[in-house]
């Protein structure tokens, strides 16, 4: 029995000079060779200009029943939202 | 489907009011559309029925290889060669999209791949049968990836994140598959009367299997009542096979070929059409494993995986060197 | 230069030179695709398909030119699927079959140490069809080599398995690549126009690049210098005609057909 790859995460920056996003994961001996992987497996369209992989047993996650704590104080923070403020139509566009 | 006949361990689906909080709580996260994520609670059945849907989705990514990867080398133009070869790697790209889904539930891909070489998971039906000839590979195209984008679309809404997130990515991409059997399809018809014949074929020969595809009719099973309240089966077998049918013929109408059913008709009440049920039996039979292919199939991944054995130990070998040298350094 | 090419000879020199790139693209690209759905692992798989798209996509551009300049209305299509096996130029190299994965490697790796430094030179060649073609191949050329390279090293200093398999296909391999430096009258002409680089100036190059990995990778260079020879001239070995009985099977067996 052979032993298994390990698995890695995939991020990658498409070409609009957005954040690099997570688009899913992959098995490979290490780093390197993951981003090889990511190449070939996740960007077949074209889709990237920058590779990140993370070993997944390395991600340090929030914990799901946090989830109130976490986020839910950002909900209540309306004001950070631009469609918060009502500028009169006149002001022109903003 | 992909997925076929998934067991639930469930006998029968529970009311709001027979469930303890915590199921009660997953029930109604589900029910108001909240998609579920891998570390959160969830019943151990969810997790489970969840597993074996995956994996066989997954196992049917792969297998499928086989059948079209078996014209990869005769594809008649440079063109054509290059498109097949396209899509048959797209099909491992989704397997490995599905493996990785399943294993945010606990399973690594080795133990998937280790049931599916053992038979204790199954693949789906549709791959154990032969591509005779070019013809075939549009029929695979047009009817079997027709098929399972009909089921693949609904699924993009399913429950479980990755899942979800996973069938997201293989919509996006599936999306040329079924046209370019199509464009086969269409070639072959109106080609020369021995390609015709190859297009009619084709057809004759998939038409049923395509059926069998969406599975034995689940309007009574526990299994469905239970994946659907769980929202990991969106539609009944048999609703999609009637959109399927509905679908598919007037396309082959529109090509000249002949559905291979004399049974059917439109029917204006159901604003559907009547059709005859494929032949279950057969259906069975190549569940268990004596279609025409399931040997073959099965053998020629095990043989890849084993032959490969020293390949995957090699370079992690390799890796574990390099680790070790650039810690001493 | 222009004048050169319109000469009869010197067409037919271009032409001989087209098929050979074209050919060598084609049938290595058939082979790497016998894989698909094969391969050990799926990433690799993944990979794999990838180069035999490349090389395929290659195919195209190189016989699509091989056609134009024939002049007699061949299309790339038509030179692939209606050659018989002594009319084929590719390199006896990438007709062998693909033995276990790791000859398949190594094959290519042996193949894309030629191939790449042979499109840089391309990209600047004085017939400006041939360096649009090079230049956008040696993109895809040069990430085939880091990766075949790569994988030659990481098995070759793998497992013992992984280096014994790894040696047993080099050693099995070694005397095909001298073929890749050989000249003929073809070869003479296309460099004279400055077209291409003569075949030997590769030869240096390629023995570096092939050094400096088989020393990382602890494989052990073949001491015989017997090279195997025949493809660039259309004597191939029995494995080519295979590969057309099935490439070409449509084609031959229902011709006249658009598919």
């Amino acid at each position: 029995m052979s032993h298994e790859w390990p698995l890695w995460e995939v991020f990658i920056r498409g070409q609009h000079g957005l954040n690099h996003r997570h688009v899913g994961s992959l098995h490979a001996p290490d780093a390197e060779m993951a981003i090889r992987h990511a190449r070939d497996v996740y960007t077949r369209r074209n889709e990237g200009v920058s590779i990140w992989v993370v070993r997944s047993s390395d991600i340090a996650a929030s914990s799901p029943s946090d989830k109130g704590p976490l986020f839910e104080p950002a909900n209540s923070k309306i004001y950070r939202h631009p469609t918060f403020f009502k500028i009169p139509d006149e002001a022109g566009h903003m | 489907m992909y997925a076929q006949m998934v067991r639930t361990d469930s006998d029968g689906v529970k009311s709001l009011d027979e469930m303890s909080p915590q199921e009660r709580a997953f029930q109604e996260r589900i029910d108001r559309g909240e998609k579920i994520e891998p570390k959160e609670w969830m019943p151990e059945a969810y997790r489970k029925t969840l597993v074996r849907q995956i994996g066989q989705h997954a196992h049917s990514e792969i297998v499928g290889q086989l059948p079209e990867g078996n014209w990869i080398t005769r594809a008649p133009t440079l063109e054509r060669k290059a498109i097949l070869l396209a899509k048959v790697q797209d099909e491992a790209g989704h397997g490995l999209y599905l493996y990785c889904a399943a294993e945010t539930l606990g399973v690594s891909r080795d133990e998937l791949l280790d049931k599916l070489h053992s038979g204790k998971m199954k693949y789906s039906s549709i791959f154990n049968y032969p591509t005779l000839n070019w013809a075939d590979i549009g029929a695979i195209g047009w009817l079997v990836d027709g098929a399972a984008i009909m089921n693949q679309v609904p699924l993009q809404r399913t429950s479980y994140g990755p899942y979800s997130r996973a069938m997201i990515r293989i919509c996006k991409e599936e999306s040329f598959h079924q046209r370019q059997g199509y464009d086969i399809m269409m070639k072959m018809a109106r080609g020369t009367p021995a390609q015709k014949a190859m297009a009619q074929d084709a057809l004759n020969r998939f038409w049923y299997p395509s059926l069998m595809m969406f599975g034995p009719s689940d309007k009574d099973s526990v299994h469905s009542a239970q994946s659907m309240a769980w929202k990991i089966k969106i539609n009944t077998n048999d609703e999609l096979r009637q959109k399927f049918v509905d679908q598919t013929v007037p396309q082959a109408e529109f090509i000249g070929l002949t559905i291979p059913d004399d049974k059917l008709a439109w029917n204006e009440e159901k604003g559907g059409y009547d059709f005859s049920e494929p032949d279950w039996s057969e259906f069975y039979e190549v569940i268990a494993g004596n279609g025409p292919c399931n040997r073959e199939r099965l053998g020629a991944r095990v043989k890849a995986w084993e032959d490969g054995a020293w390949f995957r130990d090699g370079l992690l070998a390799h890796a574990r060197k390099k680790e070790g040298r650039r810690a001493a350094a | 230069m222009a004048a050169l090419l319109d000469t009869a000879i010197d067409r037919a020199s271009l032409f001989e030179f087209l098929l050979r790139m074209g050919d060598n693209a084609l049938v290595l690209g058939h082979r790497v695709s016998e894989w698909c759905g094969h391969a050990p692992v799926l990433e690799e798989d993944i990979a794999l398909a990838n180069t035999a798209l490349d090389l395929i996509g290659q195919t195209q551009l190189w016989l699509g030119l091989a056609g134009e300049v024939e002049g007699q209305g061949r299309s790339a299509d038509n030179l692939a699927y209606l050659r018989d096996a002594h009319e084929f130029r590719n390199l006896l190299l990438v007709e062998l079959p693909n033995g276990d994965f790791g000859r398949t490697l190594m094959r290519q790796f042996l193949f894309d140490a030629w191939h790449l430094p042979m499109l840089k030179a391309l990209a600047a060649s004085s017939d400006p069809r041939v360096a649009e073609i090079a230049a956008k191949a040696v993109k895809e050329v040069a990430y085939h080599v880091e990766r075949s390279a790569d994988l030659v090293i990481r098995l070759g200093d793998g497992t013992e398995e992984s280096h014994a398999r790894m040696q047993a296909a080099l050693d099995e391999l070694w005397p095909y690549t001298g073929e890749m430096f050989l000249s003929d009258a073809a070869d003479e002409a296309v460099a004279a126009a400055g077209i291409a680089p003569a075949p030997a100036s590769l030869r240096e190059g390629w023995r570096d690049t092939v050094a400096a990995v088989l020393a990382e990778a602890t494989l052990k260079e073949p001491a015989g210098a017997y090279a195997h020879k025949g493809g660039r001239s259309g004597r191939h070995t029995e494995h080519l005609g295979y590969i057309l009985a099935e490439m070409q099977f449509l084609q031959r067996a229902y011709p006249g057909s658009t598919w």
